[in-house]
């Protein structure tokens, strides 16, 4: 498969980044049903199912190139954004290994690993790279290998030690996230960096994802969707920069929410890793302005009815309350209340 | 390395190391490489033999950084269930057999200052896929390897290639000559502790140990886990009539599903609560971790993702 990128594409100030009729379809849209709650919505992560994001390990789109030029002027601004704690070396190669064996083997037309014993030999097409080295030798990278690889993908990645019978958030590249710090959570336990959630703990929600992760076993990945709503298509929203992007909520008007609120979807996916028996917690994060989800009717009338709905308590977490009612609005005339099927495909095979 | 199912390997060489001891190295039957291999990984060995499937665990003994070959030490015990007697006196080399995923359930420790490794006897294989690895890290450690004075020159060969400079002990005069608590009490702090080997010395570390005050989190025990499968019993459907006999090594929901039955189901872990079934008759052996105290102890649910009937039969309203 070849992509067709847009390396021009910009998630801040002009804010050119748009998704093409293939990526709309390609959009993981989040809502199996027309009500949302927080649950344990964990599946393993196999090939296939109901969204086209799901067919590759790591999913590489129109959006690659742009995205990894975003990350790093990210990182140019403020390096913490990567950081990974000095016990977590094994648990770098792992990351490494696994994101370069998989891009390679579901990209062949983009990235390509030779190895001869220790010598590796990486090529990224779409980045224009080429990097010999030796596996294990940090210092035959240009940057230590966690950050070496994670500059090359889209989404957000930390690293879990498993310790204790917990997990500790020991290491991540975190550019693209929805309003969480990694540099005040680094280090923390699995309920201390959940612990502003609302209404899950009471639902023990976080006692059994733990209990499930701790038993993650290598080779089985899982995955869940997660959500929230953006204003632009802006990547970073950091609470670092919130004074940056904070005031855009003050700029939705009736006249514009179609093309402003953007849902914003991570696609979240667990690996265990082999050497260092920690895991890689990938955050891919998909944006999709109001009026490209509803060029997929079912998804239209399905965002209505979740909006319309939803609790206040995950309104307010969500950091909706100044343009929900406008985007339910928006979205109102185009649910003519029609049963919806279960499930989160498009039903869709070409817009 | 995103694996699917079980991994057809060839026996590439069997090597005799005692009278009861044997090698064996599997290569991978299509060529290419194995999945990355942790320390202190096991895989479940897949034994057909006379009609019967067995499945048996091992610890690996090969490093981590060897995908081309996976080894493991085999002791042929006089009353097995089948396994060791099978490989020991009916597999030969270039024979075909599937192996699993390696799991962990025994990693290293990332933050250890020092490791500590304690064995008994055979117990000694995950740790030999530990010294290389802890070589590799820098890291310190020191290995006591308790075993019967015959076969301390095995032990001490096994362990050779990784003896220069480190402190590795043989102790070959029996567990009465052996200063546990003596060489627990003088570890440094930051220390842990790993143990593998028959269940009387493991539980003489851990609770000796446990006496001089170690954290409970700085101790590890080798494990293989919960064995996943169990008594084979027949789920009977109430709304359809359907039985379904799930086998020993099956869960309720994969024989729903080998049925043709699309039976609810998300996580497979016994953690969402999407499979959930309503029992009507019999005794469940809860194995998930999303039901209640309460409603495990009512027997009116089941999750079938991982748990089974404690009874011969359970009907259930589906």
């Amino acid at each position: 498969m070849t992509l067709q990128f847009k390396p021009n594409e910009t998630f801040r100030r002009d804010f050119t980044y748009r998704n093409s009729s293939a990526a709309i379809l390609h959009f993981p849209f989040p809502f199996p049903e027309d009500q949302y709650m927080y649950s344990v919505n964990i599946e393993p992560h196999v090939k296939g199912g109901a969204s086209p994001a799901y067919d590759h390990v790591f999913d590489v789109d129109e959006h690659y190139v742009a995205e990894c030029r975003e990350r790093a002027q990210v990182l140019a601004e403020d390096p913490k954004r990567c950081q990974v704690l000095p016990h977590m070396m094994a648990a770098q190669w792992d990351t490494l290994e696994l994101l370069m064996e998989n891009l390679a083997a579901d990209y062949p037309a983009h990235f390509s690993l030779t190895k001869a014993g220790d010598l590796w030999t990486w090529i990224n097409r779409p980045l224009g790279l080429h990097q010999s080295f030796t596996f294990g030798k940090a210092e035959t990278l240009p940057c230590p290998p966690f950050e070496y690889i994670t500059r090359q993908a889209q989404g957000d990645f930390t690293l879990q030690d498993q310790r204790e019978d917990n997990l500790y958030v020991d290491g991540g590249m975190v550019t693209t996230q929805a309003d969480w710090s990694f540099e005040f959570d680094i280090g923390m336990s699995f309920h201390e960096w959940h612990g502003p959630v609302p209404l899950a703990h009471e639902k023990g929600v976080f006692d059994r994802a733990l209990k499930y992760l701790l038993r993650l076993q290598y080779g089985a990945p899982v995955r869940r969707l997660n959500w929230t709503m953006t204003i632009n298509p802006r990547l970073d929203t950091s609470p670092e920069n919130y004074p940056v992007w904070g005031p855009d909520k003050a700029s939705v008007t009736p006249e514009n929410v179609g093309q402003k609120v953007h849902l914003r979807v991570e696609l979240q996916t667990l690996y265990r890793l082999p050497r260092s028996n920690a895991i890689l917690f990938g955050i891919r994060c998909y944006l999709a302005s109001l009026e490209e989800v509803a060029r997929v009717p079912k998804w239209g009338k399905r965002l209505h009815r979740v909006l319309r709905d939803l609790h206040p308590d995950i309104e307010a977490y969500k950091g909706l309350p100044r343009f929900r009612q406008m985007a339910v609005d928006y979205l109102a005339p185009l649910d003519d209340g029609a049963e919806l099927s279960k499930g989160i495909q498009s039903e869709l095979t070409a817009l | 390395m995103i694996a699917s199912g079980p991994i057809p390997v060839r026996i590439h060489e069997i090597e005799q190391l005692s009278p009861t001891l044997k090698r064996f190295a599997f290569a991978p039957l299509h060529g290419g490489a194995l999945p990355t291999p942790s320390a202190g990984a096991h895989v479940l060995v897949t034994l057909r033999h006379e009609g019967r499937v067995m499945k048996n665990a091992y610890s690996l003994v090969s490093p981590p950084e060897s995908r081309e070959r996976y080894e493991i030490i085999v002791r042929h015990v006089a009353q097995s269930r089948g396994g060791s007697r099978f490989l020991h006196q009916s597999v030969a080399r270039g024979d075909v057999i599937e192996i699993g995923v390696p799991g962990n359930l025994f990693p290293l420790a990332s933050k250890a200052r020092k490791h500590l490794l304690i064995a008994g006897g055979i117990g000694i294989t995950p740790l030999l896929s530990y010294v290389p690895a802890l070589k590799a890290r820098g890291a310190r450690f020191e290995l006591h390897q308790l075993c019967t004075a015959d076969e301390a020159p095995v032990f001490e060969k096994l362990l050779a290639p990784h003896a220069a400079g480190e402190d590795i002990f043989i102790h070959g005069n029996g567990r009465a000559a052996f200063d546990l608590a003596g060489i627990l009490a003088r570890q440094p702090l930051g220390t842990h502790v790993y143990t593998c080997g028959p269940r009387a010395l493991m539980d003489a570390v851990i609770t000796s140990a446990a006496a001089l005050g170690w954290p409970a989190g700085k101790i590890h025990r080798e494990s293989f886990g919960d064995a996943s499968g169990g008594l084979p019993f027949k789920a009977v459907l109430a709304k359809s009539g359907i039985e379904v006999q799930v086998a020993d090594n099956q869960t309720l929901l994969e024989a729903l599903e080998a049925q043709g039955i699309a039976a609810p189901c998300l996580c497979r872990g016994g953690a969402c609560g999407e499979c959930k079934l309503e029992v009507l008759d019999g005794e469940v052996e809860h194995r998930d971790d999303f039901l209640s105290a309460a409603e495990k102890a009512s027997q009116k649910f089941i999750m079938p993702c991982v748990s089974r009937a404690r009874t011969a039969q359970v009907v259930l309203d589906f």
